[in-house]
Protein backbone atom coordinates (compact mmCIF):
# COMPACT_ATOMS: atom_id res chain seq x y z
CA UNK A 1 0.00 0.00 0.00
CA UNK A 2 1.15 3.52 -0.81
CA UNK A 3 2.82 5.52 1.97
CA UNK A 4 0.69 8.45 3.14
CA UNK A 5 1.56 11.79 1.57
CA UNK A 6 0.46 15.36 1.92
CA UNK A 7 -2.88 15.99 0.27
CA UNK A 8 -3.72 19.68 0.51
CA UNK A 9 -2.42 23.17 1.27
CA UNK A 10 -4.15 26.09 3.00
CA UNK A 11 -2.71 29.61 3.10
CA UNK A 12 -3.58 32.85 4.81
CA UNK A 13 -2.38 36.35 4.05
CA UNK A 14 -3.36 39.89 4.93
CA UNK A 15 -1.55 43.21 4.45
CA UNK A 16 1.09 42.77 1.73
CA UNK A 17 -0.48 39.45 0.78
CA UNK A 18 -1.25 40.22 -2.82
CA UNK A 19 2.42 40.67 -3.73
CA UNK A 20 3.44 37.71 -1.58
CA UNK A 21 0.83 35.41 -3.13
CA UNK A 22 1.75 36.55 -6.63
CA UNK A 23 5.35 35.64 -6.16
CA UNK A 24 4.65 32.41 -4.27
CA UNK A 25 2.03 31.06 -6.68
CA UNK A 26 4.00 31.98 -9.79
CA UNK A 27 6.91 29.94 -8.42
CA UNK A 28 4.88 26.74 -8.17
CA UNK A 29 5.39 24.37 -11.09
CA UNK A 30 2.53 23.29 -13.32
CA UNK A 31 3.05 19.78 -12.01
CA UNK A 32 2.14 20.77 -8.42
CA UNK A 33 -0.78 18.49 -7.57
CA UNK A 34 -1.93 19.48 -4.08
CA UNK A 35 -5.14 21.55 -4.07
CA UNK A 36 -4.62 24.97 -2.46
CA UNK A 37 -7.21 27.07 -0.58
CA UNK A 38 -6.38 30.67 0.26
CA UNK A 39 -7.84 33.38 2.44
CA UNK A 40 -6.52 36.83 1.60
CA UNK A 41 -8.09 39.62 3.64
CA UNK A 42 -9.62 42.25 1.42
CA UNK A 43 -11.69 45.33 1.99
CA UNK A 44 -15.30 44.12 2.00
CA UNK A 45 -16.52 47.02 -0.12
CA UNK A 46 -13.86 46.57 -2.80
CA UNK A 47 -14.78 44.51 -5.81
CA UNK A 48 -12.57 41.48 -5.91
CA UNK A 49 -10.33 40.90 -8.87
CA UNK A 50 -8.03 38.75 -6.80
CA UNK A 51 -8.50 35.61 -8.87
CA UNK A 52 -7.81 37.46 -12.10
CA UNK A 53 -4.70 39.15 -10.76
CA UNK A 54 -3.27 35.98 -9.27
CA UNK A 55 -4.00 33.78 -12.25
CA UNK A 56 -1.90 35.96 -14.54
CA UNK A 57 1.45 34.54 -13.50
CA UNK A 58 0.32 31.28 -11.96
CA UNK A 59 0.65 28.03 -13.89
CA UNK A 60 -2.13 26.42 -11.89
CA UNK A 61 -5.81 27.22 -12.34
CA UNK A 62 -6.87 30.01 -9.97
CA UNK A 63 -10.54 30.39 -9.18
CA UNK A 64 -12.92 31.85 -6.64
CA UNK A 65 -14.26 29.09 -4.39
CA UNK A 66 -17.84 28.04 -5.03
CA UNK A 67 -20.08 26.54 -2.38
CA UNK A 68 -20.07 22.71 -2.35
CA UNK A 69 -17.61 22.47 -5.24
CA UNK A 70 -14.91 19.79 -5.12
CA UNK A 71 -11.51 20.74 -3.74
CA UNK A 72 -9.54 19.56 -6.77
CA UNK A 73 -5.87 18.98 -7.25
CA UNK A 74 -4.00 21.35 -9.53
CA UNK A 75 -6.28 24.23 -8.57
CA UNK A 76 -5.97 27.27 -6.33
CA UNK A 77 -9.21 28.36 -4.60
CA UNK A 78 -9.72 31.84 -3.17
CA UNK A 79 -12.27 32.76 -0.52
CA UNK A 80 -14.81 35.19 -2.00
CA UNK A 81 -15.19 38.64 -0.48
CA UNK A 82 -17.60 38.62 2.45
CA UNK A 83 -17.70 34.82 2.93
CA UNK A 84 -15.72 32.45 5.10
CA UNK A 85 -14.28 29.50 3.22
CA UNK A 86 -14.42 26.10 4.93
CA UNK A 87 -13.43 22.55 3.99
CA UNK A 88 -16.00 19.84 4.64
CA UNK A 89 -15.12 16.37 5.98
CA UNK A 90 -15.83 14.98 2.50
CA UNK A 91 -13.30 17.51 1.21
CA UNK A 92 -15.73 19.70 -0.65
CA UNK A 93 -15.70 23.48 -0.21
CA UNK A 94 -18.30 25.37 1.82
CA UNK A 95 -18.99 29.08 2.17
CA UNK A 96 -20.57 30.76 5.17
CA UNK A 97 -21.61 34.22 6.33
CA UNK A 98 -21.00 33.42 9.98
CA UNK A 99 -19.87 36.26 12.24
CA UNK A 100 -16.52 37.82 11.48
CA UNK A 101 -13.55 36.11 13.08
CA UNK A 102 -10.64 38.34 14.15
CA UNK A 103 -12.68 41.20 12.63
CA UNK A 104 -12.47 39.53 9.23
CA UNK A 105 -14.71 37.67 6.80
CA UNK A 106 -13.22 35.76 5.12
CA UNK A 107 -10.94 34.82 8.02
CA UNK A 108 -7.99 32.45 8.04
CA UNK A 109 -8.75 30.54 11.26
CA UNK A 110 -12.02 28.95 10.08
CA UNK A 111 -10.35 27.75 6.87
CA UNK A 112 -7.36 26.32 8.72
CA UNK A 113 -9.41 24.66 11.46
CA UNK A 114 -11.94 23.07 9.14
CA UNK A 115 -9.24 21.89 6.76
CA UNK A 116 -7.29 20.38 9.65
CA UNK A 117 -10.41 18.51 10.72
CA UNK A 118 -10.87 17.20 7.19
CA UNK A 119 -7.28 16.29 6.35
CA UNK A 120 -5.52 15.69 9.66
CA UNK A 121 -1.80 14.98 9.22
CA UNK A 122 -1.90 15.31 5.44
CA UNK A 123 -2.50 19.07 5.52
CA UNK A 124 0.06 21.84 5.06
CA UNK A 125 -0.76 25.30 6.45
CA UNK A 126 1.08 28.48 5.48
CA UNK A 127 0.87 31.87 7.23
CA UNK A 128 2.14 34.80 5.19
CA UNK A 129 2.56 38.54 5.66
CA UNK A 130 -0.11 40.54 7.50
CA UNK A 131 -0.93 43.07 10.17
CA UNK A 132 -3.40 40.91 12.04
CA UNK A 133 -3.28 37.86 14.25
CA UNK A 134 -5.66 35.80 12.16
CA UNK A 135 -4.31 32.35 11.33
CA UNK A 136 -2.26 31.87 14.50
CA UNK A 137 -4.91 29.76 16.19
CA UNK A 138 -5.74 27.83 13.04
CA UNK A 139 -2.11 26.99 12.39
CA UNK A 140 -1.79 25.49 15.85
CA UNK A 141 -4.91 23.45 15.19
CA UNK A 142 -3.31 22.09 12.03
CA UNK A 143 -0.29 21.08 14.09
CA UNK A 144 -2.41 19.49 16.78
CA UNK A 145 -3.96 17.28 14.11
CA UNK A 146 -0.48 16.30 12.97
CA UNK A 147 -0.28 18.55 9.91
CA UNK A 148 2.65 20.64 8.78
CA UNK A 149 2.89 24.32 9.82
CA UNK A 150 4.86 26.81 7.73
CA UNK A 151 5.34 30.47 8.58
CA UNK A 152 6.87 33.11 6.35
CA UNK A 153 10.03 34.43 8.05
CA UNK A 154 8.81 37.71 9.56
CA UNK A 155 12.02 39.40 8.39
CA UNK A 156 11.03 38.73 4.77
CA UNK A 157 7.41 39.83 5.26
CA UNK A 158 6.05 43.18 4.18
CA UNK A 159 4.08 43.20 7.39
CA UNK A 160 5.55 40.99 10.09
CA UNK A 161 2.78 41.08 12.66
CA UNK A 162 0.84 38.07 11.37
CA UNK A 163 3.82 35.72 10.98
CA UNK A 164 5.05 36.87 14.41
CA UNK A 165 1.67 36.13 15.96
CA UNK A 166 1.67 32.68 14.35
CA UNK A 167 5.11 31.97 15.82
CA UNK A 168 4.14 33.28 19.25
CA UNK A 169 1.15 30.93 19.35
CA UNK A 170 3.29 27.78 19.47
CA UNK A 171 5.84 25.64 17.67
CA UNK A 172 5.83 25.36 13.89
CA UNK A 173 7.66 23.13 11.42
CA UNK A 174 9.26 25.59 9.03
CA UNK A 175 10.12 29.30 9.14
CA UNK A 176 11.29 30.31 5.69
CA UNK A 177 11.65 33.46 3.59
CA UNK A 178 8.97 34.00 0.99
CA UNK A 179 11.14 32.91 -1.94
CA UNK A 180 11.70 29.50 -0.35
CA UNK A 181 8.09 28.62 0.36
CA UNK A 182 7.27 27.35 -3.15
CA UNK A 183 10.37 25.10 -3.29
CA UNK A 184 9.53 23.82 0.20
CA UNK A 185 5.98 22.96 -0.88
CA UNK A 186 7.38 21.18 -3.91
CA UNK A 187 9.68 19.15 -1.68
CA UNK A 188 6.92 18.30 0.79
CA UNK A 189 4.67 17.15 -2.03
CA UNK A 190 7.25 14.54 -2.97
CA UNK A 191 7.80 13.26 0.55
CA UNK A 192 6.00 10.58 2.47
CA UNK A 193 4.60 11.80 5.78
CA UNK A 194 6.80 11.82 8.84
CA UNK A 195 5.50 9.28 11.34
CA UNK A 196 3.68 10.77 14.29
CA UNK A 197 6.46 9.90 16.70
CA UNK A 198 9.41 11.39 14.83
CA UNK A 199 7.39 14.50 14.12
CA UNK A 200 6.72 15.18 17.76
CA UNK A 201 10.35 14.68 18.63
CA UNK A 202 11.88 16.89 15.99
CA UNK A 203 9.49 19.77 15.61
CA UNK A 204 10.39 22.67 17.81
CA UNK A 205 9.96 25.64 15.57
CA UNK A 206 13.26 24.95 13.86
CA UNK A 207 14.45 26.74 10.74
CA UNK A 208 14.85 24.58 7.73
CA UNK B 1 -0.14 5.23 13.14
CA UNK B 2 -3.17 7.23 12.25
CA UNK B 3 -3.98 7.57 8.60
CA UNK B 4 -5.51 10.78 7.40
CA UNK B 5 -8.97 11.01 6.03
CA UNK B 6 -8.47 10.95 2.31
CA UNK B 7 -10.10 13.60 0.16
CA UNK B 8 -12.51 12.03 -2.29
CA UNK B 9 -11.27 14.36 -4.96
CA UNK B 10 -7.99 12.51 -5.21
CA UNK B 11 -8.47 9.40 -7.32
CA UNK B 12 -5.60 7.44 -5.77
CA UNK B 13 -7.55 7.21 -2.55
CA UNK B 14 -10.86 6.16 -4.05
CA UNK B 15 -10.62 2.66 -2.67
CA UNK B 16 -9.88 3.89 0.83
CA UNK B 17 -12.80 6.28 0.54
CA UNK B 18 -15.28 3.44 0.27
CA UNK B 19 -13.90 1.77 3.36
CA UNK B 20 -14.18 4.98 5.31
CA UNK B 21 -17.80 5.34 4.36
CA UNK B 22 -18.91 2.02 5.64
CA UNK B 23 -16.70 1.25 8.61
CA UNK B 24 -16.61 -2.47 9.01
CA UNK B 25 -14.34 -4.34 11.34
CA UNK B 26 -13.61 -6.91 8.65
CA UNK B 27 -12.62 -4.53 5.92
CA UNK B 28 -10.94 -1.91 8.00
CA UNK B 29 -7.96 -3.73 9.41
CA UNK B 30 -5.21 -1.83 11.16
CA UNK B 31 -5.79 1.41 9.28
CA UNK B 32 -9.40 1.66 10.36
CA UNK B 33 -9.46 4.77 12.56
CA UNK B 34 -9.50 7.34 9.79
CA UNK B 35 -12.05 9.62 11.34
CA UNK B 36 -11.01 11.84 14.22
CA UNK B 37 -12.87 11.25 17.46
CA UNK B 38 -14.57 14.61 17.38
CA UNK B 39 -16.21 14.00 14.03
CA UNK B 40 -17.61 10.73 15.33
CA UNK B 41 -18.94 12.59 18.36
CA UNK B 42 -20.41 15.26 16.12
CA UNK B 43 -22.37 12.70 14.07
CA UNK B 44 -23.71 11.10 17.23
CA UNK B 45 -24.65 14.48 18.67
CA UNK B 46 -26.58 15.51 15.55
CA UNK B 47 -28.32 12.14 15.51
CA UNK B 48 -29.25 12.53 19.17
CA UNK B 49 -30.68 16.00 18.55
CA UNK B 50 -32.72 14.68 15.65
CA UNK B 51 -34.19 11.76 17.55
CA UNK B 52 -34.72 13.55 20.84
CA UNK B 53 -35.96 16.97 19.68
CA UNK B 54 -36.94 16.56 16.03
CA UNK B 55 -34.50 19.14 14.67
CA UNK B 56 -32.57 17.56 11.83
CA UNK B 57 -29.12 19.07 11.31
CA UNK B 58 -27.59 15.91 9.92
CA UNK B 59 -27.54 17.36 6.41
CA UNK B 60 -26.10 20.72 7.37
CA UNK B 61 -22.57 21.60 6.32
CA UNK B 62 -20.52 19.91 8.98
CA UNK B 63 -17.57 22.29 8.97
CA UNK B 64 -19.69 25.24 9.91
CA UNK B 65 -21.94 23.49 12.42
CA UNK B 66 -18.92 21.95 14.12
CA UNK B 67 -17.46 25.42 14.68
CA UNK B 68 -20.66 26.68 16.19
CA UNK B 69 -21.22 23.64 18.39
CA UNK B 70 -17.68 24.05 19.58
CA UNK B 71 -18.48 27.61 20.64
CA UNK B 72 -21.50 26.31 22.52
CA UNK B 73 -19.40 23.62 24.14
CA UNK B 74 -16.85 26.14 25.35
CA UNK B 75 -19.53 28.54 26.57
CA UNK B 76 -21.05 25.70 28.61
CA UNK B 77 -17.66 24.79 30.00
CA UNK B 78 -17.86 21.22 28.72
CA UNK B 79 -14.85 19.12 27.80
CA UNK B 80 -16.07 17.52 24.59
CA UNK B 81 -19.05 16.83 22.31
CA UNK B 82 -19.92 13.66 24.22
CA UNK B 83 -20.56 15.73 27.34
CA UNK B 84 -22.62 18.09 25.22
CA UNK B 85 -24.59 15.11 23.91
CA UNK B 86 -25.47 13.93 27.38
CA UNK B 87 -26.71 17.39 28.40
CA UNK B 88 -28.73 17.69 25.19
CA UNK B 89 -30.48 14.38 25.79
CA UNK B 90 -31.51 15.12 29.34
CA UNK B 91 -32.00 18.88 29.57
CA UNK B 92 -34.58 20.59 27.37
CA UNK B 93 -33.73 24.13 28.41
CA UNK B 94 -30.10 23.42 27.63
CA UNK B 95 -31.10 22.30 24.15
CA UNK B 96 -33.15 25.49 23.65
CA UNK B 97 -30.06 27.52 24.40
CA UNK B 98 -27.97 25.32 22.15
CA UNK B 99 -30.35 25.93 19.25
CA UNK B 100 -29.37 29.58 19.24
CA UNK B 101 -25.83 28.61 18.44
CA UNK B 102 -27.01 26.43 15.58
CA UNK B 103 -28.49 29.24 13.55
CA UNK B 104 -26.40 31.98 12.03
CA UNK B 105 -28.41 35.16 12.13
CA UNK B 106 -25.95 37.54 10.45
CA UNK B 107 -27.94 39.72 8.03
CA UNK B 108 -28.30 43.25 6.63
CA UNK B 109 -30.82 45.50 4.94
CA UNK B 110 -30.41 45.71 1.18
CA UNK B 111 -27.55 43.21 1.36
CA UNK B 112 -26.11 42.95 -2.18
CA UNK B 113 -27.78 46.19 -3.35
CA UNK B 114 -27.47 45.18 -6.99
CA UNK B 115 -29.83 42.28 -6.40
CA UNK B 116 -32.54 44.61 -5.10
CA UNK B 117 -31.96 46.87 -8.09
CA UNK B 118 -32.62 43.92 -10.38
CA UNK B 119 -35.81 43.03 -8.49
CA UNK B 120 -36.90 46.64 -8.86
CA UNK B 121 -36.09 46.94 -12.53
CA UNK B 122 -37.04 43.52 -13.84
CA UNK B 123 -39.54 41.90 -11.49
CA UNK B 124 -41.67 44.84 -10.42
CA UNK B 125 -42.84 45.65 -13.98
CA UNK B 126 -44.09 42.07 -14.26
CA UNK B 127 -45.75 42.16 -10.83
CA UNK B 128 -47.54 45.36 -11.81
CA UNK B 129 -49.57 43.35 -14.30
CA UNK B 130 -51.01 41.26 -11.42
CA UNK B 131 -53.80 42.31 -9.08
CA UNK B 132 -52.06 40.80 -6.04
CA UNK B 133 -48.78 39.05 -5.29
CA UNK B 134 -47.40 36.81 -2.58
CA UNK B 135 -43.74 36.79 -1.54
CA UNK B 136 -42.02 34.30 0.72
CA UNK B 137 -38.81 35.28 2.40
CA UNK B 138 -37.47 31.95 3.68
CA UNK B 139 -34.79 32.06 6.38
CA UNK B 140 -35.55 35.71 7.14
CA UNK B 141 -33.43 35.81 10.32
CA UNK B 142 -34.11 39.06 12.19
CA UNK B 143 -36.18 40.51 9.34
CA UNK B 144 -33.85 43.01 7.64
CA UNK B 145 -34.29 41.36 4.24
CA UNK B 146 -38.09 41.33 4.27
CA UNK B 147 -38.30 44.97 5.46
CA UNK B 148 -36.00 45.89 2.58
CA UNK B 149 -38.42 44.19 0.18
CA UNK B 150 -41.37 45.96 1.77
CA UNK B 151 -39.65 49.34 1.33
CA UNK B 152 -38.93 48.57 -2.30
CA UNK B 153 -42.54 47.55 -2.95
CA UNK B 154 -43.78 50.66 -1.21
CA UNK B 155 -41.67 52.91 -3.44
CA UNK B 156 -43.05 51.14 -6.47
CA UNK B 157 -46.58 51.82 -5.22
CA UNK B 158 -47.22 48.13 -4.89
CA UNK B 159 -47.05 47.35 -1.20
CA UNK B 160 -50.82 47.44 -0.72
CA UNK B 161 -51.19 44.72 -3.31
CA UNK B 162 -48.57 42.46 -1.80
CA UNK B 163 -48.49 40.02 1.07
CA UNK B 164 -45.07 39.10 2.44
CA UNK B 165 -44.49 35.90 4.41
CA UNK B 166 -41.26 35.84 6.39
CA UNK B 167 -40.25 32.56 7.99
CA UNK B 168 -37.40 31.16 10.02
CA UNK B 169 -36.87 28.35 12.51
CA UNK B 170 -35.16 30.60 15.01
CA UNK B 171 -37.87 31.92 17.33
CA UNK B 172 -35.64 34.54 18.93
CA UNK B 173 -34.86 35.97 15.50
CA UNK B 174 -38.56 35.96 14.58
CA UNK B 175 -39.36 37.93 17.75
CA UNK B 176 -36.89 40.61 16.78
CA UNK B 177 -38.16 40.60 13.19
CA UNK B 178 -41.74 41.03 14.31
CA UNK B 179 -40.88 43.98 16.53
CA UNK B 180 -38.82 45.55 13.77
CA UNK B 181 -36.50 47.32 16.17
CA UNK B 182 -32.84 47.63 15.23
CA UNK B 183 -29.81 49.48 16.54
CA UNK B 184 -29.60 52.96 15.04
CA UNK B 185 -25.91 52.43 14.27
CA UNK B 186 -26.79 49.59 11.89
CA UNK B 187 -29.39 51.71 10.11
CA UNK B 188 -26.80 54.34 9.29
CA UNK B 189 -24.75 51.67 7.55
CA UNK B 190 -27.78 50.32 5.67
CA UNK B 191 -28.58 53.75 4.22
CA UNK B 192 -25.68 53.41 1.78
CA UNK B 193 -26.95 49.98 0.65
CA UNK B 194 -30.42 51.41 0.21
CA UNK B 195 -29.25 54.17 -2.12
CA UNK B 196 -27.05 51.79 -4.12
CA UNK B 197 -30.05 49.52 -4.58
CA UNK B 198 -31.91 52.30 -6.38
CA UNK B 199 -33.82 53.62 -3.36
CA UNK B 200 -35.73 56.72 -4.32
CA UNK B 201 -36.58 58.31 -0.99
CA UNK B 202 -34.98 59.07 2.35
CA UNK B 203 -34.09 55.85 4.11
CA UNK B 204 -34.79 57.49 7.47
CA UNK B 205 -38.43 57.96 6.45
CA UNK B 206 -38.98 54.25 6.96
CA UNK B 207 -38.31 54.14 10.68
CA UNK B 208 -38.70 56.26 13.75
CA UNK B 209 -35.71 56.71 16.00
CA UNK B 210 -35.59 56.95 19.72
CA UNK B 211 -32.29 56.97 21.55
CA UNK B 212 -30.08 54.31 20.02
CA UNK B 213 -32.86 52.39 18.36
CA UNK B 214 -34.87 52.55 15.18
CA UNK B 215 -38.33 51.05 14.77
CA UNK B 216 -39.64 50.18 11.33
CA UNK B 217 -42.83 52.05 10.42
CA UNK B 218 -46.13 50.26 10.96
CA UNK B 219 -47.26 50.46 7.35
CA UNK B 220 -44.32 48.23 6.42
CA UNK B 221 -44.81 45.81 9.30
CA UNK B 222 -48.53 45.46 8.56
CA UNK B 223 -47.94 43.78 5.22
CA UNK B 224 -45.62 41.13 6.64
CA UNK B 225 -46.66 37.89 8.29
CA UNK B 226 -43.89 36.39 10.37
CA UNK B 227 -44.08 32.74 11.17
CA UNK B 228 -42.15 29.71 12.26
CA UNK B 229 -41.22 27.36 9.43
CA UNK B 230 -38.46 24.79 9.35
CA UNK B 231 -37.20 24.28 5.81
CA UNK B 232 -35.99 20.77 6.62
CA UNK B 233 -39.17 19.34 8.06
CA UNK B 234 -42.10 21.61 7.15
CA UNK B 235 -44.13 21.60 3.95
CA UNK B 236 -44.83 23.93 1.07
CA UNK B 237 -45.98 27.53 1.24
CA UNK B 238 -48.15 27.62 -1.84
CA UNK B 239 -48.76 29.85 -4.82
CA UNK B 240 -45.88 32.28 -4.38
CA UNK B 241 -44.94 34.88 -6.99
CA UNK B 242 -41.47 35.32 -5.52
CA UNK B 243 -39.41 33.34 -3.08
CA UNK B 244 -36.23 34.82 -1.69
CA UNK B 245 -33.98 32.47 0.20
CA UNK B 246 -30.61 34.06 0.58
CA UNK B 247 -27.56 32.78 2.42
CA UNK B 248 -29.40 29.83 3.84
CA UNK B 249 -28.64 27.07 1.31
CA UNK B 250 -24.87 27.48 1.83
CA UNK B 251 -25.43 26.00 5.29
CA UNK B 252 -26.85 22.79 3.82
CA UNK B 253 -25.16 19.86 2.11
CA UNK B 254 -26.05 19.04 -1.49
CA UNK B 255 -28.75 16.56 -0.56
CA UNK B 256 -30.58 19.03 1.64
CA UNK B 257 -30.08 21.87 -0.83
CA UNK B 258 -31.80 19.70 -3.41
CA UNK B 259 -34.70 18.85 -1.08
CA UNK B 260 -35.28 22.51 -0.21
CA UNK B 261 -35.06 23.63 -3.84
CA UNK B 262 -37.81 21.07 -4.59
CA UNK B 263 -39.89 22.59 -1.82
CA UNK B 264 -39.45 26.04 -3.37
CA UNK B 265 -40.28 24.79 -6.82
CA UNK B 266 -43.50 23.27 -5.50
CA UNK B 267 -44.34 26.51 -3.70
CA UNK B 268 -43.91 28.77 -6.74
CA UNK B 269 -46.51 29.57 -9.37
CA UNK B 270 -45.53 28.97 -12.95
CA UNK B 271 -43.63 31.97 -14.26
CA UNK B 272 -42.76 33.03 -10.69
CA UNK B 273 -39.31 33.94 -9.41
CA UNK B 274 -36.71 32.48 -7.12
CA UNK B 275 -33.97 34.68 -5.72
CA UNK B 276 -30.96 33.04 -4.04
CA UNK B 277 -27.92 34.46 -2.24
CA UNK B 278 -24.91 35.87 -4.09
CA UNK B 279 -22.98 32.59 -3.73
CA UNK B 280 -25.87 30.19 -4.27
CA UNK B 281 -27.13 28.95 -7.60
CA UNK B 282 -29.19 26.32 -9.38
CA UNK B 283 -26.17 25.30 -11.44
CA UNK B 284 -25.66 21.88 -9.91
CA UNK B 285 -29.27 21.18 -9.11
CA UNK B 286 -31.70 18.76 -10.71
CA UNK B 287 -34.39 21.49 -10.68
CA UNK B 288 -32.32 23.67 -13.01
CA UNK B 289 -34.23 22.64 -16.17
CA UNK B 290 -37.45 23.79 -14.53
CA UNK B 291 -36.18 27.37 -14.50
CA UNK B 292 -34.81 29.93 -16.88
CA UNK B 293 -32.09 32.21 -15.62
CA UNK B 294 -33.25 35.79 -15.39
CA UNK B 295 -29.99 37.20 -14.04
CA UNK B 296 -27.12 34.82 -13.37
CA UNK B 297 -25.04 37.31 -11.37
CA UNK B 298 -27.91 38.25 -9.07
CA UNK B 299 -29.03 34.60 -8.89
CA UNK B 300 -32.60 35.29 -9.95
CA UNK B 301 -34.46 32.47 -11.69
CA UNK B 302 -37.86 32.20 -13.29
CA UNK B 303 -39.88 29.02 -13.02
CA UNK B 304 -40.97 27.86 -16.43
CA UNK B 305 -44.64 27.72 -17.28
CA UNK B 306 -46.60 24.62 -18.25
CA UNK B 307 -46.93 26.00 -21.73
CA UNK B 308 -44.15 27.94 -23.34
CA UNK B 309 -44.75 31.64 -23.46
CA UNK B 310 -42.52 34.55 -24.37
C1 LIG C 1 -27.26 33.86 7.45
S1 LIG C 1 -28.99 34.01 7.77
C2 LIG C 1 -29.57 34.73 6.28
C3 LIG C 1 -30.51 35.87 6.52
C4 LIG C 1 -31.01 36.61 5.29
N1 LIG C 1 -31.77 35.73 4.41
C5 LIG C 1 -29.87 37.27 4.55
O1 LIG C 1 -29.48 36.81 3.48
O2 LIG C 1 -29.33 38.26 5.04
C6 LIG C 1 -29.51 32.31 7.72
C7 LIG C 1 -30.89 32.10 8.31
O3 LIG C 1 -31.38 30.82 7.91
C8 LIG C 1 -32.11 30.28 8.99
N2 LIG C 1 -32.24 28.82 8.85
C9 LIG C 1 -31.27 27.89 8.91
N3 LIG C 1 -31.78 26.65 8.82
C10 LIG C 1 -33.13 26.81 8.70
C11 LIG C 1 -34.21 25.90 8.59
N4 LIG C 1 -34.01 24.58 8.59
N5 LIG C 1 -35.45 26.41 8.47
C12 LIG C 1 -35.67 27.74 8.49
N6 LIG C 1 -34.69 28.64 8.60
C13 LIG C 1 -33.43 28.18 8.71
C14 LIG C 1 -31.32 30.69 10.20
O4 LIG C 1 -32.08 30.63 11.38
C15 LIG C 1 -30.91 32.12 9.83
O5 LIG C 1 -31.84 33.03 10.29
Amino acid sequence: MAEPRYEAVVMGASAGGLQALKSLLSALPESFRLPIAIVQHVDASAKSYLAEILSRDCKLAVTEAEDKADFRSGTVYLAPTGYHLLIEPDCSLSLSVDEKVNYCRPAIDPLFESAANAFGPTLIGVVLTGANQDGARGLQHIRTRGGCAIVQDPESAESRFMPRAALDAGPVDHIVPLSEIAPLLGALEGQTLPTTGSKKAGAKGGLK
Amino acid sequence: MKLASAPRSLPADAALGTIAEGPSALLAGPQAPREDVESIELSLLLEAIRRRWGYDFTHYSHASIRRRLDQARRAAGLANFSDLLSRVLHDESFFDRLLRYMSVTVTEMFRDPQCYRTVRERLIPVFKTFPFIKIWCAGCATGEEVYSLAILLHEEGFLERARLYATDFNKDSLDIAEKGIYPQRAMDAYAANYHQSGGRGEFSDYYSSSYDFARMKGFLRDRIIFSYHNLVTDGIFGEMNLITCRNVLIYFDKTLQEQVLRLFTDSLRHGAYLCLGAKESLNFSAVKPLYETLDSRQRIYKKRGLVAHG
